[in-house]
């Protein structure tokens, strides 16, 4: 039975073979699916703050309520710079497909641009509330929510850092496939903080009016 | 300059822990300078620090669960020396303050840092083998695992020396592990300990996950994998599930204890009941992370020396993921007295008896392998047998215990310690042991000296039974957990058993370094020179005892369960007569072990608000990131020359025996 088959060279001809028996997966499928599962983990992560908000959202400590402090509008803009960021992030990858330098450079300028935006604007919303007097030592309520955010908005810094990285080693290493496994699970990385973000605008600030 | 620290947090003035510290320091000290003098440092570092290969870092995990074993185990007799003593007016030996951060640590040790070391370490030690594949998903990732449980293992260590540990028991109930009831070190010593530990669990869940369903050899679909990767995939499906709640939940409490907020307090509206709900959520699955994995072993132990493929693969496959699934609609039943309610706590008890049910096809499953199965009665088995024997009494209290009225009167009480040990002790280590025993001759080429194992075997479950039975008795006359000291006399006497029981494991564990000693120095006389010494099924006794660092020359094709079972009794090809061709295997990579030390000071510095010091960690982190994410020579060729020579020696070998 023992045969020089070796991993992936099964895959010429195997395709009558259940996709479970081919043996090991290509390192491109090994990372992506890896990294798969490191986003489910930090989705818990999320999980676990949004049942803390659900939780802790109407312990006000006499103070004020969602209702009072939020400005839709301002988390509207904000929404929209994030969403326009993860349009510019796919454009971006379409780019890095065709290995265009000048198309991949220019949309993930815009990427973290966008992405930059919609930070300002959740820094100025802390900035506020915190000169308000409602900062996250004023109430469980605010703990969870500002906690809730602020790991999202901390997600969103990294995921602009990373960029940045990947900026620079796409200049010094060129479309090698290393770093072309790094920039599909940016973006990944950069979608399920949309889908995040999804969720917090819904239940956070739509649910609070 | 240095933040909170100060000379007033040495323990001067207690000389127990004083006295440990020196020896530690001393034994440490000893130790580091034997390695310079002979000059072990460079083999050190080339083929152990920066190793990427899976079978060394499963070594590493095992021998640092081992040792942490030994500090985990100065606790529990400590505790049992002082219970046997500290009845009506004698006060013990150990003053109250000092006995609370000895629980504390007892439970986070032995939970965190041995059971938890131990089972990652054999899954890394076996889960490629099993899998015939070359290496686990993500081989440098798996560095920064082992050396990121280490940083926390450090800095647990440190709180012996430095500062104390925290007083508030292994999970840190709110409001008492808050600022205002807990102002010291010794809560920020555990927080960050476990975190930092935790990101290398959950990272060894990731990548052992993905090593699963990515990497098998060609021909292994699902149906066809050893149980010890179902059982393992099981687990690590449930850290990759449970490990951020942990994560988010001891964040929320360091927000509250450095930035002052309001998530569990008593003040500001914080909940401190909603931390022991998500604390939970991750702990009830953590029971089921360590019980499954040994679950796995016994399961090739029994088939094993039953000389038997495994009665009921199917079902067992079933009950193991059913296992994984329920386990994560039980947490609720660590506190019913919480007062949720009727209706909750009667779903949360139904649903902790519908659990018993997979386990009991388990148990089932073993008792039909071992039917008319030609036994060989060696060390891994007793364990695997005294496992059924103990494991079941302990399932059946916890059974009782699922019935929430039942509960409220023996809920922290002495009834839920011996309950619990029951099923850790009798389960997850009996289970440790087992595959130390079956795997040891795989990792080094020879075996255990058997006398002496079923030595252990005996210490162990005889102390198990002295120790923990009388807690049954002391709980329902009404011991809580936790006592430094009890005015009722009567208690006494059953105390005592118990200590004897914890004298019992000592000889146990002080015999497990002797089996040691004593294999290494005749090792000549047990090797293992055919890489098959028990007459095993699965792949990782297809290849030579120690396996080489690319394990296969060739991967295995399979063709059903127990593939090299299938392979043994059909003629093959020796390896050495088929083109071999090179392949690639990664290099080592110093990165974990960098990170580690970043993490070890950042996380140190963050315990004694050194903010400077922090920061330096957290730079140093990203430095050695970044430079190592400009690291493009990741693999080295093994030539055909070599996997030839390999090859040749090991069919050399067989042929002498």
């Amino acid at each position: 039975m023992i045969d020089s088959i070796d991993g992936m060279l099964l895959e010429t001809g195997a395709d009558a073979l259940p996709l479970t028996e081919r043996g090991p997966a290509s390192p491109r499928v090994v990372a992506s699916f890896g990294f798969w599962l490191f986003l489910l983990s930090d989705i818990i992560i999320f999980a676990a703050l949004f049942a803390a908000y659900a939780v802790l959202s109407k312990h006000t400590d006499g103070g004020p309520s969602g209702t009072q402090l939020f400005d839709t509008r301002h988390v509207l803009i904000e929404t929209a710079c994030l969403l326009a960021s993860s349009f510019t992030c796919g454009v971006m990858m379409i780019a890095l497909d065709r290995r265009s330098l000048l198309g991949t450079y220019c949309w993930a300028i815009l990427t973290a641009l966008l992405g930059g935006t919609f930070l300002w604007l959740e820094v100025s919303e802390f900035g506020d509330l915190v000169h308000g007097g409602t900062g996250p030592t004023r109430s469980a309520f605010l703990s969870s929510f500002f906690t809730l955010v602020g790991t999202h908005g901390l997600h969103v810094t990294l995921g602009i850092v990373w960029l940045l990285v990947m900026m620079i080693q796409v200049f010094t290493l060129g479309f090698r496939p290393m770093v072309l496994t790094r920039m599909l699970c940016f973006s990944l990385f950069w979608h399920a903080l949309d889908i995040v973000w999804i969720g917090v605008f819904s239940i956070v600030y739509l649910g609070a009016g | 300059m240095l933040g909170n620290l100060t000379w007033s947090a040495i323990p001067f003035d207690q000389p127990i822990p004083l006295t440990t510290v020196c020896v530690l320091l001393l034994a440490i000290l000893g130790l580091l300078t034997l390695v310079t003098l002979k000059g072990w440092w460079p083999y050190l570092w080339r083929e152990w620090i920066t190793t990427t290969d899976h079978k060394r870092i499963g070594v590493m995990y095992v021998i640092l669960a081992l040792v942490m074993l030994l500090r985990g185990f100065s606790d529990a007799i400590m505790m049992r020396a002082q219970l046997a003593v500290a009845a009506g007016n004698a006060t013990g030996y150990l003053p109250p303050e000092h006995y609370n951060q000895i629980f504390s640590a007892h439970g986070t040790i032995m939970i965190f840092f041995v059971a938890m070391t131990f089972v990652i370490g054999l899954m890394n030690f076996v889960l490629p083998l099993q899998l015939g594949v070359r290496d686990v998903a993500f081989p440098v990732l798996n560095s920064v695992s082992f050396w990121l449980t280490c940083a926390g293992v450090l800095l647990i260590n440190i709180s012996l020396g430095v500062g104390e540990f925290s007083r508030t028991g292994w999970l840190a109930y709110p409001p008492l592990s808050e600022v205002a009831y807990s102002p010291g070190v010794g809560v920020d010593y555990y927080l960050w300990s476990l975190q930092i530990s935790g990101l290398g669990t959950l990272l060894s869940g990731i990548n052992l996950t993905t090593t699963i369903l990515k990497l098998r050899a060609p021909g292994m679909g699902y149906g066809r994998m050893p149980v010890f990767c179902w059982t393992a995939l099981a687990s690590n499906l449930l850290i990759v599930a449970a490990f951020p709640i942990l994560t988010a939940t001891f964040a929320m409490l360091l927000l509250d204890r450095y930035l002052g907020f309001h998530f569990f307090t008593n003040d500001g509206g914080g909940s401190p009941m909603m931390y022991v709900n998500l604390i939970w959520s991750w702990g009830h699955p953590e029971v089921y992370i360590l019980i499954l994995p040994a679950f796995g072993v016994f399961s090739e132990v029994i088939a094993t020396f039953s000389g038997k493929p495994l009665f009921g693969y199917r079902s067992m496959v079933l009950a193991t993921m059913g296992i994984c699934v329920l386990s994560f609609m039980v947490w609720l039943h660590h506190f019913f007295t919480m007062g949720a309610g009727a209706n909750v706590n009667a779903f949360f008890g139904i649903a902790t008896m519908i659990i018993a049910v997979p386990t009991g096809v388990k148990i089932f499953n073993w008792l039909f392998t071992l039917y008319g199965g030609n036994i060989r009665f060696t060390a891994p088995i007793y364990w695997a047998i005294g496992f059924m024997v103990t494991f079941v009494i302990g399932g059946m209290t916890g059974v009782l215990m699922a019935i929430p009225p039942a509960d409220f009167v023996l809920h922290n009480s002495l009834f839920l310690i011996a309950h619990f040990h029951n099923v850790i002790i009798g389960g997850v280590l009996f289970g440790a042991f087992a595959g130390y025993t079956y795997w040891f001759p795989k990792a080094f080429g020879f075996k255990l000296h058997e006398g002496l194992g079923k030595a252990i075997f005996w210490c162990w479950f005889v102390g198990f039974y002295l120790a923990f039975m009388p807690l049954y008795g002391l709980g329902l006359l009404g011991a809580t957990r936790r006592l430094q000291h009890y005015a009722d006399p009567g208690w006494q006497p059953l105390m005592m058993v118990a200590l004897g029981g914890a004298v019992v494991i000592l000889i146990g564990i002080a015999l497990t370094v002797a089996q040691l000693v004593v294999s290494i120095r005749n090792r000549d006389r047990f090797p293992d020179l055919t890489g098959d010494p028990w007459n095993g099924r699965t792949l990782e006794w297809s290849v030579s005892s120690p396996p080489p660092s690319w394990n296969f020359s060739i991967l295995p094709i399979v063709s059903g369960p127990d593939a090299f079972w299938s392979l043994k009794h059909q003629r093959t090809p020796a390896a050495s007569a088929v083109a071999l061709q090179s392949l690639n295997v990664p290099k080592r990579s110093p990165l974990g072990f960098q990170i580690a030390a970043c993490v070890t000071l950042m996380g140190f510095a963050l315990v004694w608000h050194i903010w400077w010091m922090a920061i330096l960690g957290l730079l140093g982190v990203l430095a050695v990131g970044l430079r190592n994410a400009w690291r493009v020579d990741l693999e080295e060729i093994i030539p055909v020359s070599v996997l030839a020579a390999h090859e040749r020696a090991r069919e050399a070998r067989v042929a002498q025996t």
